[in-house]
């Protein structure tokens, strides 16, 4: 017997061991973006961001003061003097070693005096300040100095006000996000409308061929959209609403009708068949049964598929690109901003990260906020 | 006006054209047409009922018949007709003609393994993640970490993906994982993942697979709960050990939520486009049916060929489609 709780204990911990990478696993991408978001350029280009937390190297250049600025130099005995500090207040760091070429950006360490020729020499401390000084009044462009300075983690809000609020810089997003929106909320709201009123006759309601019309919703359930789009584009043309909200309200409309038929219907034929016998012996009528029984003992089924409907609209790309989106581009959405990023500014990770993060925080909001309702649902459109 | 008003306002058209809708013909119905009342009260009565389950449903049936059922014959039409000559009847010209295209072949390819490796990887780690988290007290957060990625779109998903597969020169400090995991590992330099052909596929494919494993697990978990206690008990007592209770009595008793669960990933297969569209365009091998079928339709503008592929991705569906109404049938009955 101590032989089976025993084996029965590590086993236990292989399993928590197990779920800890695992989870690690499944969020480490996002956590990723997420980071990225609140670090500048320079951050994210030179170093990966799991090092974000703890302190970073980072080598830059810096110029010192032009000798032939005015004031720059001053006397120091019979030495002409130039003083300053490389950060200039800017981010500050611990500069380890120094340089005065591109080649050797490490030659001297913190506090050593470089000859630089013809009398000249150079010095940089740890904290950023130099001296150089020479023996003749010193001409030509600043001297460029190399260095390697520990930062602190650092991390910034800057990007979002970038991406949001600055047009041009990759910014916009704002504007999408509304754009979004504008598409999300009728797009989730009217196809449940209809889809109630048809779940409830399919559920409740006797009359001919209505076997035949549930298995055609089960169907059209995985009738893929790919196919709707220049057969329907066309149709938007010919009746004149062309590429627009309108538009895109009824295709996601449509799209999304034969899940939420199916899902209401499935859960409202659960319903106690007694209280709607006992209402119709009352003398309610059908529309009252529906909008005062009904639909208030639905609203677990409504709220899966609204938050369904919410994730897919959100996220779509595909029926906005085709049924929303005109040559003007004012009526672009997120995901659509987004790759047309990955386009233009591939490399800049700053910009990126921020934008997709907007898209992304939202649908997690919801995500966290109604998981509950989202699982219900999954489990009766899918467990049959 | 503000897009947010503009929005606002139109939400507020929308729903109550819907409201309005049935509202008004229930009471047009009920008030005028047929009242309940008069000489003819039960007939009217018996007649409103008979109209009424049609009033309920008619903008489902004309939005579903417009926006699903209708395309389906007109892609097909599309597909056997030329653009350029005037919508004429061309015959199976169309296919022919993407059946010669390099790029259709390896579209159809890389599909066919996006629908072995996707569905099977995710299924599995599904279970996996499903058996592991209902054993442990904390299974409920791991579950709902898991099952985050649901809800991040595609392109999102792309990003982030792509991030992890970023390439710096070889004198930079890698910033994507991938590269410097590898370089770590002994790697000589860094590699642009995503140019790799067959590589590349599977690197888009475990996006889909990061997306659809929560999926898996919330649908498995639900069914290792239903599980009776007595099998494995019974399995217990007779001195099975851990893997087999998992594989030889749990397994088998989920095989039919495992093929729901399958399938329902195959059909998200089928349709996968941002994915591909938003990291890669199809470039470097990586083409799939429903990214190849809107380049030609909407970059190319060839509609004939952009809809035969797209009833390739129907042809593909039906057997599911098939499968699924016969079941629903059987369950009804």
């Amino acid at each position: 017997m101590d032989n089976i709780a025993g084996s029965k204990s590590s086993l236990t911990w292989v399993v928590h061991i197990s779920v800890v990478l695992l989870v690690a696993l499944w969020l480490f991408p996002t956590v990723g973006l997420l980071v990225s978001s609140f670090r500048t350029a320079d951050q994210i280009a030179t170093g990966g961001w799991w090092k974000a937390m703890l302190p970073a190297e980072q080598n830059q250049t810096f110029r010192a003061t032009d000798p032939d600025d005015e004031g720059a130099q001053s006397r120091d005995g019979d030495l002409y003097v130039i003083e300053g500090n490389v950060f200039e207040g800017a981010a500050v760091g611990e500069i380890s070693v120094w340089g005065t070429s591109s080649r050797e950006i490490s030659a001297y360490q913190a506090g050593e005096t470089a000859d630089l020729g013809d009398g000249e020499m150079l010095t940089v401390q740890a904290n950023g300040d130099y001296r150089l000084t020479s023996p003749t009044e010193m001409s030509g462009r600043g001297q460029r100095i190399f260095t390697t300075a520990v930062t602190p983690p650092d991390f910034t809000t800057q990007n979002y006000k970038d991406v949001l609020f600055t047009e041009g810089s990759g910014g916009g997003m704002a504007k999408a996000f509304f754009n979004t929106l504008t598409v999300t909320i009728p797009a989730t709201i009217i196809p449940i409308l209809i889809a109630a009123f048809a779940a409830y006759a399919l559920a409740w309601m006797d009359f001919p061929g209505r076997a035949l019309l549930i298995a055609a919703v089960v169907a059209l359930l995985v009738v893929p959209l790919q196919l709707a789009l220049i057969p329907l584009l066309r149709f938007h043309n010919e009746i004149g609403i062309g590429k627009g909200y309108v538009g895109v309200w009824l295709a996601h409309t449509g799209f999304g009708l034969p899940l939420a038929i199916y899902l209401l219907r499935n859960y409202m034929v659960g319903l106690p068949r007694d209280i709607i016998e006992n209402a119709r012996v009352d003398g309610a009528s059908d529309f009252q049964i529906f909008v005062k029984i009904i639909l208030p003992l639905s609203f677990p089924a409504l709220a899966s598929f609204a938050i369904f409907q919410f994730l897919w609209t959100w996220n779509d790309l595909l029926v906005a690109l085709v049924f929303l989106i005109d040559s003007s581009g004012e009526t672009t959405v997120m995901t659509k901003q987004i790759v047309e990023l990955l386009g233009t500014r591939g490399g800049n990770w700053e910009i990126l990260a921020t934008a997709a993060f907007i898209s992304i925080a939202v649908p997690l909001a919801v995500f966290f906020m109604m998981q509950k309702y989202l699982v219900r649902g999954l489990l009766a459109g899918s467990v049959k | 006006m503000h897009p947010a008003l503009q929005g606002l306002l139109t939400i507020l058209i929308g729903v109550g054209g819907c409201v309005g809708y049935f509202y008004f013909s229930n009471q047009l119905l009920d008030k005028v047409l047929f009242p309940a009342k008069g000489p003819n009260i039960g007939r009217n009565i018996n007649r409103a009922n008979m109209i009424r389950p049609w009033l309920f449903l008619a903008p489902a049936i004309a939005a579903l018949g417009l926006y699903l059922a209708y395309p389906v014959v007109a892609t097909f039409w599309l597909s056997v007709t030329d653009r350029d000559q005037g919508g004429a009847f061309v015959g199976l010209t169309n296919y022919s003609q993407m059946l010669a295209e390099p790029k259709f072949i390896e579209a159809l390819r890389n599909n066919m393994l996006w629908l072995i490796i996707v569905p099977a990887a995710s299924t599995a780690f599904g279970l996996l993640a499903a058996q592991l988290t209902d054993r442990i007290k904390w299974g409920a957060i791991a579950k709902s970490l898991i099952f985050m990625p649901m809800a991040i779109s595609f392109v999102g998903a792309g990003v982030i993906w792509k991030l992890v597969y970023e390439t710096r020169p070889v004198d930079v400090e890698q910033i994507g994982v991938l590269n410097a995991v590898y370089l770590a590992l002994g790697g000589t330099e860094p590699q642009t993942w995503l140019t790799i052909p067959l590589w590349n596929s599977i690197f888009l494919m475990i996006v889909l697979i990061w997306i659809q494993t929560g999926f898996a697990m919330v649908i498995l978990s639900a069914a290792l709960r239903g599980i009776p206690e007595e099998t494995i008990e019974a399995a217990i007592v007779d001195g099975a050990n851990p893997f087999q209770i998992f594989f030889k009595i749990k397994v088998p008793q989920i095989v039919g939520t495992i093929i729901v669960v399958w399938t329902t990933i195959t059909i998200v297969v089928l349709k996968v486009f941002d994915i591909v569209f938003a990291m890669t365009n199809g470039q470097w091998e990586t083409q799939v049916l429903a990214n190849y079928m809107y380049d030609k339709m909407f970059r190319a503008g060839d509609w004939g060929v952009g809809s035969a592929a797209a009833m390739i991705i129907m042809l593909l569906v039906t057997p599911i489609l098939v499968w699924n109404v016969y079941n629903a049938r059987k369950e009804m009955r």
